[in-house]
């Protein structure tokens, strides 16, 4: 599945320079790794729009706070004299909509729904990615000690991904949410809670990702640069890191624009079983938690999070087909 | 969007068509004196629908299962209502509208219970004319061993109340029937005679009868009983028999041949045949409604948040009654967590709270009325009154920082506000709560806990609240009997502060409370002792330690078909299960 990648990598990374000095580098220049990778991207007009959005997302998500001042957005603003306290919801058309707030207000507390998907974005962003983050370095390290050592070895950590991915993890990310509702790990607070939900969500889903690179090992094992390599004297962690690792970027990158999505709806669930984002602070998971139970009165409060959750959702899956494309063309 | 210019439209049509209907149809009332026209709110004051047409169908269903239909074995308030169909208790609510139907009437028994004078000692006579369905007559010792049964057996029957338990002489040393074989049982309930059924108490206890109304008075045949199994064949003393029961699924029930209206002056038993239905899904339970393929939603809890559009549009409202559910919602100050140890702290609270945005937070007015008392409208011994005025129930800003300066906190200062996360309407209500006294300088970070541990593990165990620094807890509160001392006794009295699983999150322990509790309870004045709870509420709110957010209320909808309609305040603001029938 690689082997093209790395045949191209090994030539291109070999010596040209020193062979070729004299020749004008943009005439042969050697194209490595990345630089074909990125050639196929590109061409890939579908996977560049998700890559934008993804980028745009993260802008979004990284200055959420001075967007807010300098709109002058503020999420946790109370507007209830917008609400129609027998309806359920808010008063005007379309969610309330009106120029002070473009994308309506909440049915409750009449706080502006603009606001808060902005709001919520850095949350529901960080997370996903934290709990990707964990779960990507436990599963490759682990993963491919699995495949490379093999014997007892592999057996104790497959059957340890098995009794992961046996664990009833929504009850389990239930009740350290809710023991963990004060002070730990010197942490208090907003900053507790993110650490609690990147912690639960990544750190049990890093089997997934251990199977997977445990299984790219046992067939890069077997290589002939691999034997070469420890022909030539290479010991165990130097043959783990140096040759193996970088083959695995690839299934690793992708594995992670795919997981990201799946973090966000997780973090989504768990607001919605209540044990997420504590109030007032927004997330998107958490507005279309209370947007459920009043989606007849007022339907534009579950659509703005619902479409907010979806366009991201999508972005990154089309960046993460185009660089599996991309890093891994056979697979097309 | 137009749709939903046009729900606005239809809301401001409706809400004046209502104006217009309520008016038009007191006229009629008047005119024909039957109290039989219906229109929205009407079954609170009224019996809707008035019909003596014999026959049809009344249809249940439910969102869940009951903890079971044993009338011994539960404690569910829907329950409590419907076993009465075929259980009769010494004593029970009249079947009555509005206010009415807060008075205990005799039913089982010939007459209300007979205390001595220290209110130790309880007396009632049984009518000597009923009999089960098998033909079997009803005696004073079937009383007395379902009250065995009930109470003190919960290796078998778990569900239901024990207060028996808790005020008989040697309630607590007693292993109940099955496992104590005596035949006197506990002998602190006697039977001289076939007809008479005496209680000893512990403890001076004016309220007995209301005790008496709970379905655990209803007789049980020794001989027929089986313990937890007896709920597939209860042996029915009221109009109606069970024809089949499907445990967690259904239940059938016609009429008893062993009964009559000779010896049952308070029950109409219209319907030929009661069904219910358990485990159908809520929403589909406010459509079947609306549908009027059934006749009500046996929980008696309202409809649907996602149902009530539908149900308040400009059709429906008119069969809707937004009853009081006998409960109020309430923020608990604890007394020992710093800075609430401080009455002022604590009045800081009662002042900057806006009711109005909790309310709406909450649902709207058809959630819930604000609060400014502790006992809800619909208690025995409710009295009207408000320590913290503020304009609009909207919080007062300048009061509230007074109150802060008095208290040595004119900056504010920060506590935690804890929340049970699966309700959502109480999470709201804590955020409208956060909002409110933010402005005061009051900061709360909100903590969630879930609601099945919420007593047992977080708010209702002091040490966790201490060492947590839970100054503020989300509370509600309905009685198990609709008095003040049924209310208030186990949120305010001392005595009910335990090491876990406690009601009374104040950690109050107010010698003067304690003792007017006692005292009131004592006194077999039934006009006083109702004066007394009033006074109490007072007393709590002096004490500042709860801030009263909303009186709650559900949203009931009575399909056209269902005649005899009306709220029963006695059971938690559901209809009066005695009086329903159906056209149908």
């Amino acid at each position: 599945m690689t082997a093209p990648i790395e045949t191209t990598a090994a030539q291109a990374g070999a010596q040209p320079e020193a062979i070729l000095s004299g020749v004008k580098k943009s005439q042969i220049e050697g194209r490595s790794l990345g630089q074909i990778a990125w050639l196929r991207f590109r061409r890939d007009k579908v996977a560049v729009a998700g890559g934008i959005v993804v980028i745009l997302l993260v802008l979004l998500a990284v200055l959420a706070k001075p967007i807010e001042s300098i709109f002058g957005l503020d999420p946790n603003a109370f507007h209830q004299d917008l609400v129609d306290p027998v309806l359920l919801a808010p008063k005007g058309a379309w969610g309330g909509m009106s120029w002070e707030h473009p994308l309506g207000v909440d049915p409750q507390f009449g706080r502006d729904l603009l606001a808060r998907v902005i709001e919520g974005s850095w949350v529901s962003l960080l997370v996903a990615t934290g709990a990707t983050i964990l779960s990507n370095v436990i599963g490759t390290v682990l993963g491919v000690i699995a495949g490379y050592y093999g014997g007892w070895v592999d057996s104790v950590i497959s059957r340890m991904m098995d009794t992961f991915l046996a664990f009833p993890l929504l009850l389990f990310a239930i009740s350290i949410s809710a023991s963990l509702q004060d002070g730990a790990f010197g942490l208090d607070g907003l900053p507790l809670r993110i650490c609690v939900l990147i912690f639960v969500i990544g750190f049990f889903n890093w089997p997934y990702m251990g199977r997977i690179v445990r299984g790219q090992t046992l067939s890069l094992r077997e290589r002939e640069f691999v034997e070469a390599a420890r022909s030539l004297g290479a010991r165990g962690p130097f043959i783990l890191f140096r040759e193996l690792l970088p083959n695995l970027v690839a299934p690793i990158l992708v594995y992670s624009t795919l997981l990201i999505p799946t973090n966000i709806i997780f973090e989504a669930a768990l607001s919605f079983l209540g044990v997420g984002i504590a109030p007032p602070q927004s997330s998107w998971g958490g507005m279309l938690t209370s947007a459920i139970d009043l989606y007849e009165a007022d339907p534009q409060y579950m659509i703005v999070p619902g479409l907010a959750i979806f366009v991201t959702v999508l972005a990154f899956n089309l960046l993460g087909d185009g660089l599996r494309d991309a890093l891994d063309p056979r697979s097309k | 969007m137009n749709s939903r210019k046009a729900t606005a439209v239809l809301a401001l049509a409706t809400a004046l068509a209502l104006g217009a209907s309520a008016c038009s149809s007191s006229d009629k009332t008047t005119d024909k004196g039957t109290g039989t026209s219906a229109g929205t709110d009407a079954a609170l004051t009224q019996v809707v629908n008035k019909s003596d047409k014999a026959g049809g169908t009344v249809s249940y269903e439910h969102s869940d299962v009951p903890d079971s239909l044993d009338p011994g074995n539960t404690y569910y308030g829907w329950v409590q209502n419907f076993s009465r169909l075929y259980g009769r208790t010494l004593v029970t609510f009249k079947p009555a509208a509005g206010a009415e139907g807060l008075q205990i009437v005799p039913d089982l028994a010939t007459g209300l219970g007979k205390a001595s004078a220290d209110a130790k000692t309880w007396t009632y006579t049984i009518r000597k004319d009923v009999k089960y369905e098998d033909g079997t007559l009803v005696t004073s010792k079937d009383v007395k061993y379902a009250i065995e049964r009930s109470n003190f057996a919960p290796e078998a029957l778990s569900n239901g109340p024990t207060y028996f338990k808790a005020y008989l002489v040697g309630g607590d040393a007693y292993k109940g029937p099955y496992k104590d074989k005596s035949p006197g049982g506990l002998a602190s309930i006697e039977t001289p005679d076939d007809s008479t059924i005496v209680f000893h108490l512990s403890k001076p206890f004016a309220d007995f009868d209301y005790l008496a109304t709970f379905s655990q008075t209803a007789p049980v045949p020794q001989a027929k009983d089986t313990g937890a199994q007896y709920v597939k064949h209860i042996m029915s003393t009221g109009p109606y028999k069970f024809e089949s029961y499907d445990d967690g699924k259904s239940a059938v029930l016609v009429r008893n041949p062993m009964w009559s209206k000779a010896i049952d002056p308070l029950r109409p038993a219209l319907p030929d045949k009661i069904t219910m239905k358990f485990k159908v899904n809520g929403v589909t339970i406010d459509k079947d409604l609306l549908a009027g393929t059934i006749t009500v939603d046996a929980a008696g809890a309202g409809v649907q948040p996602a149902s009530q559009p539908s149900v308040l549009s400009a059709a429906n409202k008119k069969n809707t009654d937004n009853s009081y559910a006998g409960a109020t919602s309430y923020v608990a100050l604890n007394v020992n967590v710093k800075p609430f140890d401080n009455p002022d702290c604590r009045k800081a609270v009662q002042w900057a709270i806006d009711k109005t945005s909790v309310q709406t937070a909450a649902g709207g007015n058809v959630k819930g009325d604000v609060a400014t008392t502790l006992l809800p409208p619909s208690v025995n011994g409710y009295s009207k009154f408000d320590l913290y005025p503020t304009p609009g129930n909207k919080g007062d800003t300048t009061k509230a920082k007074a109150a802060l300066t008095a208290c040595g906190q004119p900056g504010g200062f920060t506590t935690n506000l804890s929340a049970r996360s699966d309700r959502a309407s109480e999470m709201a209500a804590a955020t409208a709560i956060q909002n409110s006294l933010k402005a005061v300088g009051i900061t709360v970070n909100i903590k969630s806990f879930p609601a099945g541990k919420y007593f047992s593990n977080f708010a209702g165990v002091p040490d966790y609240v201490h060492s947590h620094g839970l100054g503020m807890m989300m509370m509600a509160w309905g009685a198990d009997w609709p008095t003040g001392y049924g209310f208030l006794d186990q949120i305010i009295d001392g005595s009910a502060i335990k090491p876990s699983g406690g009601n009374n999150l104040m950690e109050l322990n107010d010698p003067t409370i304690n003792k007017a509790l006692s005292d009131a309870i004592a006194n077999t004045d039934s006009a006083a002792r109702t004066k007394a709870w009033g006074d109490i509420d007072k007393l709590t709110m002096e004490n500042a330690s709860v801030v009263p957010l909303l009186y709650r209320k559900n949203l009931l909808y009575r399909p056209p078909s269902a005649t005899n309609v009306t709220v029963t305040q006695a059971f938690l603001g559901m209809y009066d299960y005695l009086l329903i029938s159906s056209s149908k």
